[in-house]
């Protein structure tokens, strides 16, 4: 049995070990917010919060979450100074990868207060977005920090 | 369970919008009498002009508007609507969207092509101009005086002279008893009027679901009591299994059963392609099941597809005279006077559409029925392609649209719903079929692969006098028909139609055959027609010494509308869409100077190109800048482009198509390549098939929206095309070196 937390509500799990975080939240505990992108950690689409810290749910197995706290795009209490920054830039096309960039987006802006262009690419492009909305997330992170400063 | 809510709650708002009270909520619609104004027969049929189809309006004044087109990031669900609501002079606050199942009574609904706002523009006026005419009508009946003394204000009716108003949920019940008035009674707002279109203000409808997570894709459809999915596909096209072996998966915990998809008989047109499919509790079980079969599989025609001597064979093709496709003046003629002849080959791989989310569905079977929810570019494709599966009347399939997490051009394809209905009747219950990445790249309907041949005679002031170009690649009909090997439906794409002023031009295509699914992907054959034809007008400026915006100018000539042949469905186009080589030199022009081309000093391993190109009625023309670094790695400091698109509907977002065309382009130009060995995809996740991540995207695109009256024409695709031969170009400025296939990864630049 693993105990951990999602969004910090208790939770179990006595499932396959193996199974990657990512699906147990959208398949079992249905918070389909963070999307399957590649399954190999190479696109981000499914990056939440393992204690505070981005991680990349499909590479992360049941088994290594015992004890963790989790967060989702669902326990950020919008509207979160990202998500703002993203409304205003206007940043989503089809928006399927968006809610996996805020997350990572989040946690750069927890490391890094105000980061540089460089900063920004270095955290920001293990996510890849195939609108190609990479400019105004940029600028939507530079908005936010801002906000947030 | 908040996703069945959303499941039911579709299904009841969908019904009162057929015309019942639902809830003592009066809705306009419901009292509509049907007369179509015009309407038409068949399939691809214009839509019938009927408002009740596509708005309703509540006491409550909730305007809730019909979205027949899909959402899959570029706009179009939003674009459409806010069409409406501006004519009505709706408050699109108040606004609600109800996305139309798949019904040949709303047109076409496939959202490709770039055309739903232009194809949907003037209807969409009509239809919210309507709605405002009615309740004008009512309220002007219940004051007692001429409809002609009341206007409208965002969801009022106004009486002019005494300064009265009522709410459009107010008027609207006594406006749906009212006949429908004749177009010819109907007037549209002056531009001058238009509160939402073309306003900077508009922003995506979904945009606060899709920030928050909320909003719901393909991949976040359920159905009650629904199993998952995976399945093994054939390797290569048309395999079928000779055997399996499927008890070591069935160990897998969470599997069910393993079920056979048979495999589809030629042509393959959006069928499945067959293979073994894993059922189990949830999709990860599914996935891990499915590593555990042993699967035989028979001989395939396709198994002789190897990419490297495929190529070779195209190129012979190339090489040899072809199918004209156009004809001005006399190429051969001009060549037999010698002079300087110049001549050129180009060479683009497949590639895959990797949309962010891999195809996915969930479909029920039942009592001789389907009900589908999925992704798709276009449901009506997905109840046709299930009917014919199942051998099932059309009719009988629902086909519910979700969000789409990217399309570009693979979600016209439906072969996955069709896997999910199949697997549903066998099963008898709701499946869910999800593609892993590895499915989606392995397993798509492929850009094609394309090689370009281009011959040009040269006068010596440096313009050519006769050009000759020809193209060969298995067309995307042989989807359709397995023995078509020429590729008329693509001649359009930007190979019969050169905008140059050359006295003698031939335009040819070859033969090739298909081993691959070969399909539609963002601006189509556009892609290595523009890469071709703007790489070779950037050879000639070079070798005649030229400035390349300059001799590109000159290659457009003056302002002229250019002679096409048209054919009978693009009547349209040839009426309202001219081909205006003032708009072209007009954006090339424009993009020339936001760049500061031939300004601003360059320095060691950097350079500008350009390439200007018209797709989808659309005129585009960009600047790429390169830095070509010690290791030979190029990143794109500034993208310039310019875009004449006619009417446009949100601005924004028509700068964010073309932002993001030019990360698509980067893509496509910088990393993209799919080959085949032995008729197996080579390649299968974004390890390698790469797309352009942050670090190597263009870090500022600068779009400038070109101020039109002219008709609306295409948004999502035609900044795509001049994007690698103006990215080519500059690494030609930047490093001497000219490169003439793509991607730009297979050649070494220092």
């Amino acid at each position: 049995m693993i105990r951990f937390k999602v969004n910090g509500k208790e939770k179990t799990f006595d499932g396959d070990p193996d199974m990657p975080l990512l699906w147990y939240l959208r398949d079992v505990a249905e918070l389909t917010g963070t999307k399957f992108g590649c399954g190999m950690a190479l696109c981000g689409a499914c990056t939440v919060h393992q204690n505070g810290a981005a991680i990349r749910s499909c590479s992360t197995p049941m088994k290594e979450v015992g004890g963790a706290e989790v967060t989702t795009i669902e326990g950020i209490a919008p509207m979160h100074p990202v998500q703002k920054a993203w409304m205003e830039i206007r940043v989503p096309q089809c928006g399927y990868c968006q809610t996996g960039q805020i997350m990572q987006a989040i946690a750069l802006l927890k490391e890094n207060k105000n980061p540089s262009d460089q900063d920004i690419d270095t955290a920001m492009s293990g996510n890849l977005c195939r609108c190609g909305t990479y400019q105004r997330i940029r600028a939507a992170i530079h908005q936010a920090a801002k906000e947030t400063a | 369970m908040k996703l069945i809510e959303n499941v039911s709650a579709n299904v009841s708002r969908r019904g009162f919008l057929h015309g019942a009270l639902v809830g003592g909520i009066f809705v306009l619609s419901a009292r509509f009498v049907p007369q179509p104004l015009w309407a038409a027969e068949g399939e691809a049929a214009a839509a019938a002009f009927e408002p009740s189809l596509w708005m309703s309006i509540a006491s409550d004044g909730t305007v809730t508007i019909v979205a027949h087109r899909s959402e899959m990031g570029s706009g179009s669900r939003t674009a459409l609507p806010l069409v409406v609501a501006d004519e009505l002079d709706a408050d699109w606050s108040k606004v609600k969207l109800d996305q139309a199942i798949g019904d040949p009574k709303y047109g076409d609904q496939d959202t490709d092509g770039s055309h739903s706002v232009r194809s949907s523009f003037d209807l969409m006026r009509q239809v919210g101009a309507t709605g405002r005419v009615m309740l004008i009508s009512a309220a002007a009946a219940q004051w007692k005086v001429s409809p002609k003394e009341c206007s409208t204000e965002p969801h009022f009716v106004v009486h002019r002279a005494t300064g009265r108003k009522l709410g459009y949920g107010e008027v609207a019940a006594a406006a749906a008893k009212l006949p429908v008035p004749r177009k010819e009674d109907v007037p549209l707002k002056p531009r001058s009027e238009w509160r939402y279109i073309g306003k900077e203000s508009n922003s995506l409808f979904d945009l606060p679901e899709i920030v928050t997570g909320k909003a719901i894709f393909g991949m976040d459809t359920t159905m009650p009591g629904m199993v998952y999915a995976s399945v093994e596909h054939p390797p290569v096209l048309g395999q079928k299994i000779k055997s399996y072996d499927d008890k070591a998966a069935l160990k897998v915990p969470g599997v069910q059963k393993t079920l056979i998809i048979e495999t589809f008989k030629p042509p393959h047109q959006f069928q499945p392609l067959g293979g073994v499919a894993v059922i189990a509790d949830n999709t990860w079980a599914a996935f891990k099941g499915r590593k555990s079969l042993k699967i035989e599989w028979d001989s395939s025609p396709h198994a002789v597809y190897n990419s490297a001597p495929f190529r070779k064979t195209l190129e012979a093709t190339s090489r040899q005279p072809g199918k004209v496709v156009r004809n001005v003046g006399d190429v051969d003629a001009a060549f037999a006077k010698g002079g300087q002849i110049i001549e050129a080959e180009y060479y683009t791989p497949h590639l895959a559409h990797v949309s962010m989310e891999p195809p996915v569905a969930v479909a029920e079977y039942r009592d001789g029925k389907v009900v589908a929810w999925a992704p798709t570019q276009n449901p009506q494709a997905v109840q046709e392609t299930i009917a014919g599966v199942l051998g099932i009347k059309k009719e009988d399939v629902t086909c519910h649209v979700t969000l789409l997490g990217g399309g570009f051009g693979r979600k016209s394809k439906p072969d996955q719903v069709a896997e999910a209905a199949v697997l549903s009747k066998q099963l008898g219950k709701p499946v869910k079929v999800v593609w892993s990445r590895e499915d989606d790249i392995r397993f798509d309907f492929f850009h094609s692969v394309a090689a370009m041949y281009l011959k040009a005679a040269v006068a010596p002031d440096g313009k050519p006098t006769a050009w000759l170009q020809r193209t060969v690649y298995p067309p995307i009909n042989s989807t359709f028909d397995a023995s078509a090997t020429y590729a008329d439906d693509e001649m359009g794409l930007g190979w019969n139609n050169l905008s140059f002023d050359i006295p003698n031009h031939r335009a040819e295509n070859g033969p090739a055959d298909y081993h691959v699914r070969i399909g539609w992907l963002r601006s189509v054959a556009n892609i290595y027609h523009a890469f071709a034809i703007h790489s070779f007008a950037d050879e000639l400026a070079h070798a005649a010494n030229k400035d390349s915006v300059q001799y590109l100018l000159d290659l457009i000539g003056p302002p002229r509308i250019v002679s096409l042949t048209y054919k009978e469905e693009e009547a349209d186009d040839k009426q309202r869409y001219p081909l205006d080589t003032a708009r072209l030199r007009r954006v090339v022009e424009i993009a020339a100077e936001k760049s500061g081309w031939g300004k601003r000093p360059m320095g060691k391993g950097r350079g500008m190109g350009i390439a200007a190109h018209r797709s989808f009625l659309t005129y585009v023309a960009t600047v790429v800048e390169v830095e070509v670094d010690g290791k030979g790695q190029v990143h794109i400091p500034n993208v310039w482009t310019a875009v004449d698109a006619g009417t446009v509907v949100s601005p924004d977002n028509v700068r964010s198509q073309f932002e993001g065309a030019a990360v698509f382009g980067t893509s496509l130009a910088l990393f993209g390549e799919i080959t085949a060995t032995n008729g197996v995809i080579d390649q299968s996740n974004f390890h390698n098939f790469q797309i352009a991540r942050m670090n190597r995207a263009p870090r500022h695109v600068d779009v400038h929206i070109v101020n039109s009256e002219a008709p609306p024409a295409g948004v999502g695709e035609p900044g795509v095309p001049p994007f690698a031969p103006a990215l080519y170009n500059a690494v030609f400025a930047a490093t001497g070196k000219r490169v003439r296939e793509l991607p730009l990864s297979k050649t070494k630049l220092v």
